[in-house]
């Protein structure tokens, strides 16, 4: 069987892959890094929080220069409940079919193998009902 | 704000890419010419404030001042990204501010070369690779590309877009942009570049981040600038020569980026904006509308047109129709970056937040020439680096 890792530990794999956030239990602040503290009202207790799959677009860009594998497109997602995250745009190259209020939903695919044969496995966001 | 700062020098080198000139050589020829131009010598300043990115660690400051001038006084050698020229300000007027001295020198300088907008290359790989989790994300492998875009050209990219789903901006309103700042910088013999490009030229050159092609990204490259500050009781004693030429600091104002549910993940070039211009018209008791021409950081062209939004330059949401109008042209209601802005005059990090008081000072004083804003009396500067930092400065001219 295959072993697979989450690209960034905000990612958990599985059967119903979603994204995890940490949130200050004084103001609901969500964090998807470590932290000493809340960047928002300082206080130093966290709890894990679950996130929602789905979002929409609030910013995007489609990178030519720079971009290794070819253009990509990346988002600024505001995902429903709260939390705004930042991925890939999975098929859509033209801008055109980028409006406001453009609906996405959280999916993966793998971004490599190491020595060992571990698959590492990123998400991104793809269009709902496109 | 206690009593008030006055330019009495400032100075800039052109911007661009000199192979034979050192770090030094740029930020003496500026240190020098700012002297000069206030009249005063090395022996009347009390201190220096020297701002520079890439060579953070040289202690440039002293280095400077063992090729002007080894006097003793102290030096702050200041980095804080894109706004280092203009932290460098900052400090030089609060030590002058303090009463630790009553003329002060900010000195901002970079080389730059041709390390291209992206950034240095990457290191080699190790060789036996194994996914491991590293840093505060717990990443396994370089998420840029792979989890959207971090870098400079897709972050103001996507900073333009959402303003622009917000406000139905269009890819040609941010490319009016460029075509601006290319044609003011034709009248800028120290820009980087002095050449036109038409609106079609923008639009069908490469994308760099859409919408941003490459004329509308600021290039890298070499420069100084700098500026002489004095106190208002000093001015006073100074030759009328100098006070005729002074021009008062109304108000110099730094912010940083507090915290949006949004900006871990994509800075938030907005809110510190707005935060420094709403002190900075308080401090001045201006409003935008007093504003004679600006000076505002268009390290790419969507930054510009959302900045017009952020320092109130325009209605909330209206600056498509701002730059559609063409007040923020030369000869337009509110001068916009006449200098060509990052995108055409240049982004020496370290020396762009003194250069644009250079520009800004020069319009005031009534001598740019033949880009001069005909009766300028009161201007505004920005710079913002990400990180990030925010100063906006509003300058006002002499009474006549």
């Amino acid at each position: 069987m295959t072993r697979s890792i989450p690209a960034v530990d905000y990612l958990v794999l599985g059967e119903d892959p979603h994204l995890v956030a940490s949130e200050c239990r004084q103001c609901s602040a969500l964090y998807f890094d470590r932290r000493n503290a809340c960047a928002m009202c300082s206080t130093t207790d966290f709890a894990s929080r679950r996130l929602s799959n789905e979002g929409v677009v609030r910013g995007y860009t489609i990178v030519q220069r720079g971009a290794k594998s070819g253009p990509f497109t990346s988002a600024v997602v505001e995902l429903t409940g709260g939390g705004v995250v930042k991925a890939n745009l999975i098929g859509v190259a033209d801008p055109a079919a980028i409006h406001p209020e453009t609906k996405v939903r959280l999916t993966t695919f793998d971004v490599g193998t190491d020595d060992d044969g571990v698959v590492a496995v990123a998400f991104g966001y793809e269009p709902i009902g496109a | 704000m206690g009593e008030s700062v006055w330019i009495i020098g400032t100075s800039m080198t052109k911007f661009g890419r000199f192979a034979d000139l050192d770090l030094l050589d740029l930020a003496s020829t500026a240190a020098l010419d700012a002297l000069v131009d206030s009249g005063q010598d090395m022996a009347d300043v009390g201190l220096l404030a020297l701002g520079n990115v890439y060579e953070a660690n040289s202690h440039n400051g002293q280095r400077l001042l063992k090729q002007i001038g080894q006097t003793g006084i102290p030096v702050y050698n200041v980095v804080n990204a894109c706004a280092t020229g203009a932290t460098a300000v900052r400090v030089a007027m609060m030590g002058i501010k303090s009463g630790e001295c009553d003329i002060a020198m900010a000195v901002g300088v970079e080389k730059m070369g041709k390390m291209g907008m992206l950034g240095g290359a990457a290191k080699k790989a190790d060789q036996k690779k194994v996914f491991s989790p590293k840093g505060r994300y717990g990443a396994v492998v370089k998420t840029e590309g792979l989890l959207g875009t971090g870098l400079m050209p897709g972050v103001f990219a996507q900073a333009g877009t959402e303003y622009a789903l917000a406000n139905g901006i269009t890819a040609e309103q941010f490319a009016k942009v460029a075509v601006k700042n290319h044609m003011h910088s034709t009248l800028n013999p120290l820009a980087q570049y002095q050449k036109s490009f038409s609106l079609e030229e923008v639009l069908a050159a490469e994308v760099i981040s859409y919408p941003n092609t490459l004329p509308m990204c600021c290039p890298t490259g070499d420069g100084a600038a700098a500026v002489i500050l004095v106190s208002d009781a000093k001015l006073k004693t100074l030759d009328p020569d100098v006070r005729r030429r002074a021009v008062k600091v109304s108000a110099s104002v730094m912010t940083s980026d507090p915290w949006t549910p949004s900006g871990q993940v994509q800075p938030d070039v907005n809110t510190l904006t707005r935060m420094a211009a709403d002190q900075a018209y308080e401090a001045a008791g201006i409003g935008p509308e007093d504003l004679d021409l600006v000076e505002l950081h268009d390290c790419f062209a969507t930054a510009e047109l959302i900045h017009y939004d952020n320092l109130r330059l325009c209605d909330p949401g209206g600056a498509g129709d701002f730059i559609d109008s063409g007040a923020p042209t030369r000869d337009g209601a509110l001068p916009v970056n006449v200098s060509g802005g990052l995108l055409s005059k240049g982004h020496p990090i370290g020396a762009t937040g003194i250069a644009n008081l250079y520009e800004v000072v020069t319009h005031l004083r009534g001598e740019a020439g033949d880009r001069q804003v005909d009766g300028a009396k009161v201007g505004l500067t920005h710079v913002i680096g990400l990180a990030s930092a925010c100063a906006v400065h509003v300058l006002e001219a002499p009474a006549a």
